[in-house]
């Protein structure tokens, strides 16, 4: 089976490889040039405020060049490989051997249809974990100085690049493997379950997208519990006020965080606790913005925000990553009793 | 020696319609059986059961003493080439038979490439480009260096023309007279079956219709024809299988055990053909005129 497997996926396994072979060439090319300019910009191992500066500059600088592209361009292939991977990998494994009846030929072998699933899953799997894991490591090594200067500039409110911010996290370390491995899988169980390939390969990047979009979104946030902190609101710090006809009246500081953090909610509160709402006076109305200011401070108002440290990054990879590898091995699970239940013939 | 198929009060539903429904029968071991019947009698159902392809909705099926498709052990047993003789399009002939040792612990390579060798086939050809014929030859040698018991084969020359059609059963035949095997094949065209098969089961919506050595079925069945009028005035222990009129003339398919005579009748030996049509068209329910305008041929 170990060789049927090789055989069938040669093509695909060269494929994957010339074209990570191809973006070593462009990332190594590219970011060997990025790494002499976070040298000569004097920021390896800079601590301290006067790095601040010189740091901003620096991503300034890369934003302005072609390594602007290439920074998106990495995140996009990060996150674009699981999903081709459950689309071309996944979906057809299943379905092309029904479309060409070869299942008939396959498993009428003197191998169970159940340990045949297992060696594909086995071998396919693994080849999308180290596929995925691979442009995770190029791309990382690449952006490893923009996410250090990132760091290193973050006294300046300017910039930030939060390493956990929903758009960069997932395109970092190891969540990529575990994507890889659940989107595979998923790709393999709904073609298991359609049985053609061209609408298993649909509903598995519509299936994937989806769950990519809410994790990000509405789960990743609650793996760990936010900080809160709650501090008096510093009226100075105020950059968003609004005043709505209904007499209700929204304020909102900036959050006293490091930049590098995921910032998830960010609310002004009442001494009492409550949200604050209002209603406001005339001296915010038409008053100047001291006058309404000094109102502001005369209300001892509250700022809560929730967020995630960046120190949490690693905790963060090591959950989703086995979150999502478990996911794939369950989906494992189902496609090798799909098969073995006899709903495919 | 167990049966080399048996199956009782098999059926398979797909959604509601009943593929296979009640099916009671039993294929000797050691035989090479044909099973015959029109489009859509459950031959193919019954097959794919029988190699655990499907599972039944009811009844059971035990193919070799065990269950099909039951595990490594079974699986050794059986081979099946599927309808339309499936193989791996992007893979060579000598792929296919290096797949074939990997996954089979009694293959052998020799039967394997003497066979490609016969059939003066290049092993580097990919199966996408063999004719229909070949890709029929490549699906049978696998099946046969597999070294089962029982070989199913499922309508495999159906898409093949006249020519490699004969010649695919004619390595059937060789392949049958060189090793002890069992043999079920199922096809519509009696002429396949009466090539290489010496035990004959007629399948006609589920259900057998008549199953028997061909010898004897060819000598127990008599085609008879005589004036319409005495129709009536038969023996008792003849059996009318069919019975068709043209003018004031009737002819008759009759089974009767002993010797079959009758003054103003003529007795003609039966064709197999005729056999399965015969059982057929009574299956259908009709006494079908021009059925039998076969046998004047």
């Amino acid at each position: 089976m170990i060789w049927l497997t090789w055989r069938q996926f040669r093509a695909q396994a060269i494929t994957a490889a010339a074209a990570l072979a191809v973006l070593a060439i462009v990332l190594l090319v590219t970011g060997i040039g990025l790494a002499h300019a976070y040298n000569d910009a004097g920021l390896p191992g800079c601590h301290g405020g006067g790095c601040a500066g010189a740091a901003s500059l620096f991503i300034d600088e890369a934003k302005a060049n072609i390594y602007h592209l290439v920074f998106y361009a990495g995140v996009f292939l990060v996150y674009a490989a699981p999903a081709l991977i459950g689309v071309f990998w996944g979906a057809p494994l299943i379905t092309r051997e029904i479309e060409a009846g070869t299942f008939r030929l396959a498993w009428n072998q003197s191998v169970t249809r159940r340990r045949w699933l297992a060696v594909k899953l086995g071998l396919i799997g693994l080849a999308a974990i180290a596929t995925s894991g691979l442009l995770s490591l190029m791309v990382g090594w690449w952006s490893s100085p923009i996410y250090a200067a990132a760091q290193q500039a973050a006294g300046s409110n300017s910039l930030s690049i939060s390493r956990l911010d929903p758009p960069m996290f997932g395109a970092q370390g190891i969540v990529p493997m575990g994507y890889a491995a659940f989107a595979f899988a998923l790709g393999v169980t709904l073609g298991a379950l359609i049985r053609r390939t061209v609408p298993a390969m649909a509903a598995t990047l519509a299936v994937f997208a989806g769950v990519q979009l809410a994790w990000a979104d509405v789960i990743r946030q609650h793996l760990i519990a936010p900080v809160r902190s709650l501090t008096p609101l510093n009226v100075s710090a105020i950059n968003e006020l609004s005043i709505t006809s209904n007499q209700t009246m929204t304020v909102v500081a900036a959050a006293k965080v490091k930049s590098t953090a995921w910032v998830l909610s960010n609310q002004t509160l009442t001494s009492a606790g409550k949200p604050f709402t209002g209603p406001p006076t005339n001296a915010c109305i038409s008053g100047t913005t001291q006058q309404c200011n000094a109102w502001l401070a005369s209300k001892h108002l509250q700022q809560l925000v929730s967020y995630q440290p960046a120190s949490r990054f690693w905790e963060f990879q090591w959950y989703e990553t086995a979150i999502f590898l478990a996911v794939g091995l369950a989906l494992a699970a189902l496609c090798s009793w799909l098969i073995r239940s006899k709903r495919i013939a | 020696m167990a049966a080399a198929l048996e199956a009782d009060g098999l059926g398979k539903q797909y959604g509601r319609k009943w593929a296979l429904a009640d099916c009671t029968l039993t294929v000797p071991a050691g035989r090479v059986t044909g099973l015959v019947g029109p489009n859509g009698a459950g031959k193919t159902t019954l097959l794919n059961l029988a190699t655990g392809m499907l599972a039944p909705t009811t009844g059971s099926i035990r193919v070799l003493g065990g269950v099909p498709g039951s595990g490594p052990a079974q699986l050794r047993k059986v081979g099946f080439v599927a309808q339309d003789t499936p193989t791996y399009a992007a893979l060579s002939i000598a792929d296919h038979l290096h797949f074939g040792a990997a996954a089979n612990p009694g293959w052998d390579a020799g039967i394997a490439s003497a066979r490609i060798r016969a059939l003066r086939l290049d092993p580097a050809q990919k199966a996408a480009k063999l004719s229909g014929g070949q890709r029929a030859q490549l699906a049978l040698t696998m099946a046969i260096a597999k070294q089962p018991e029982l070989l199913i084969l499922d309508e495999p020359v159906a898409s093949l023309d006249p020519l490699a059609r004969r010649e695919f059963l004619q390595a059937l035949a060789e392949t049958v007279a060189e090793q002890e095997l069992s043999v079920v094949l199922s096809s519509h065209l009696v002429a396949d079956i009466e090539r290489v098969c010496d035990y004959l089961i007629v399948l006609v919506a589920s259900r057998v219709r008549i199953a028997g050595e061909v010898t004897e079925l060819l000598a127990s069945h008599h085609l008879l024809t005589g004036p319409r009028s005495e129709e009536d005035s038969l023996p008792g222990d003849w059996e009318i299988i069919q019975a068709s009129h043209v003018g004031r003339q009737t002819s008759l398919l009759v089974r009767a055990a002993g010797p079959v005579k009758k003054p103003g009748w003529a007795v003609d030996k039966v064709s197999l053909e005729d056999l399965v049509l015969g059982y057929m068209s009574q299956a259908a329910g009709g006494t079908t005129a021009g059925l039998l305008t076969g046998a004047a041929r």
